[in-house]
């Protein structure tokens, strides 16, 4: 057995069948049979709960992920990330180039992924203190140094262009509370009015995602690639519909493009002379 | 922004970077692409859409050679494994280079390094004209981050294109430079004093700080360093018998999880 180039998990293990050492007889998932056991018995969300945590939720937390993914499934089509995907569909990209798109796109800071991963260590950091969060979601990184990623131009977890907290923010922020062990959720929505006259901007879905992602228990890292995962069914069935409909029913934003750093003009080459 | 300025970003976007008049021109950072800009290479061309700056043919050279020696077609990298596993598993050329170049904005190398690098020397740089002890600079960065980037290595105990690359900025002239020697003054420092060694990312970030770069434009400059040794791996990966690149056994997984347990 060459194991040298093996990987170390603490998530899976494989029995091999007996006719072949690279086929696996039995999957193992934190020291479940996965499709002896998982498969029958349980739900995706507390198979994916199991996956990221280690250990099965209970009945609410399993409720409360499923119930985030809902909210979280479709952003619709003026979602900056889903209109990346159809981007793709619309010109026939792979499906994967579509979804590599919506997640290039939804990865950012302004209503993505790393948003997400900034108010996960605010959560960690403030907790349920509402004069911790009222201080640091004015300076909400404190490594300085310069980064792929620029500092924040606005309070994690709000939207910097809105106006007031849209309703289905709010209607999410309310269903996932009924199933929120932990308070997280209950707070936000006690406090939510106060947090957005501090940041001056209205909480957003991101806001209410990471909030769920804390109650849950999860980590930075888990939290945010789950939230990066839970928006792309939407994106793929958006660009899917755009690469049905066809390009000339795609907006294209030609007419739309002011340059204001115009070049000198020139004439295009002969087409009579080039034999064209 | 207000609610003013969406609408008026609903109606029209304002750009200088450009734009393609389909059927008659394209416009590229303020000039003709194909009538002022026809006669560059690609290279060049390139760098012109990061900073708007011309570049002179030495410095082309030296630019174009901090791609071309960290070009290692070699699958045990890690955005190369990524891009000869796709290969190999059948994906696409686009997909396969996009996920390799993805990957290179990493943590331990890559971009982020590469960023922080440029960004350490120029800071260094100017706190030393100051009158700021280099020695000092360097304890501290190492006490608060415990790395100073573009020194140490993963995996290697030496950074073999630190040499090709010190005989290329001396071949060319840009050995001289303030942040170059103060590369090579850190590295001095620090190899005397923490046993570290330097790596290329150091020197690289040296030589685009003394054409001017910030690390925003060096970033993009830096992005599709290592494409041109994925592709060789890429095309290995395809070549070769489908599914069979770095062959993996179930029990060659070392799982230290839970015990089995029933659902």
């Amino acid at each position: 057995m060459n194991n040298s180039f093996g990987y170390k998990t603490k998530i899976w293990f494989e029995e091999p069948e007996s006719d072949n050492p690279f086929a696996a007889r039995k999957s193992y998932c934190h020291g479940y049979d996965v499709y002896g056991d998982i498969l029958s018995k349980a739900t995706w969300f507390e198979y994916l709960y199991l996956l990221f945590k280690g250990e099965k939720p209970s009945p609410r937390q399993a409720k409360l992920l499923e119930t985030l993914a809902l909210a979280l499934t479709n952003l619709g089509p003026r979602e900056p990330s889903v209109r990346a995907a159809m981007n793709g569909g619309v010109g026939g990209a792979t499906h994967a180039a579509s979804l590599m798109s919506a997640l290039s796109v939804g990865a950012g800071q302004c209503g993505g992924g790393h948003e997400v991963y900034i108010l996960m260590s605010l959560w960690e950091t403030c907790g349920l203190d509402l004069g911790l969060w009222l201080q640091k979601l004015h300076d909400p990184v404190e490594d300085k140094r310069e980064d792929i990623w620029k500092p924040m131009e606005h309070a994690p977890g709000f939207d910097p262009n809105g106006v007031s907290c849209p309703t289905p923010v709010k209607q999410t922020l309310s269903a996932l509370a009924r199933y929120d062990e932990n308070g997280c959720l209950s707070f936000l929505e006690e406090t939510r009015e106060q947090l957005e006259a501090s940041t001056g901007i209205p909480l957003s879905m991101t806001g209410v995602a990471a909030a769920a992602f804390h109650a849950l228990e999860l980590d930075a890292h888990s939290a945010t690639m789950l939230f990066l995962i839970l928006r792309l069914p939407g994106a793929a069935a958006h660009a899917i519909e755009q690469r049905h409909l066809g390009w000339k029913h795609f907006p294209f934003y030609g007419a739309h493009i002011e340059l204001t750093e115009d070049a000198a003009h020139f004439e295009l080459p002969n087409a009579e002379e080039l034999g064209l | 922004m207000s609610l003013q300025d969406l609408l008026d970003q609903e109606r029209s976007h304002k750009t200088a970077m450009g734009k393609a008049f389909l059927c008659d021109r394209v416009v590229f950072r303020g000039k003709d692409l194909h009538q002022e800009l026809g006669d560059k290479d690609w290279f060049s061309l390139y760098l012109f859409s990061i900073t708007g700056k011309e570049y002179t043919i030495d410095e082309i050279k030296m630019l174009n050679y901090i791609w071309l020696c960290t070009s290692y077609p070699d699958p045990s990298i890690w955005p190369n494994h990524v891009t000869e596993l796709a290969g190999n598993s059948r994906s696409t050329p686009s997909l396969s280079l996009m996920s390799g170049m993805a990957i290179s904005e990493a943590s331990i190398y890559g971009r982020r390094p590469d960023r922080r690098a440029i960004s350490f020397l120029q800071s260094t740089n100017k706190a030393v004209k100051e009158g700021a002890e280099l020695g000092e600079i360097l304890l501290a960065e190492l006490k608060k981050y415990r790395v100073v980037y573009g020194y140490g290595r993963p995996l290697a105990r030496i950074d073999e294109r630190i040499l090709h690359t010190v005989k290329k900025a001396k071949e060319l002239g840009f050995a001289d430079g303030e942040h170059f020697q103060l590369a090579l003054e850190v590295y001095r420092y620090l190899r005397k004093n923490k046993r570290l060694s330097m790596n290329v990312a150091a020197l690289d970030a040296a030589l685009c700080a003394d054409m001017g770069m910030t690390p925003e434009q060096y970033q993009l400059f830096m992005t599709p360093c290592f494409i041109a040794g994925m592709v060789p791996c890429f095309i290995d990966g395809i070549t070769k018998p489908e599914g069979s690149v770095f062959a993996m056994r179930c029990e060659s997984i070392k799982y230290s999880g839970v015990e089995k347990r029933s659902w």
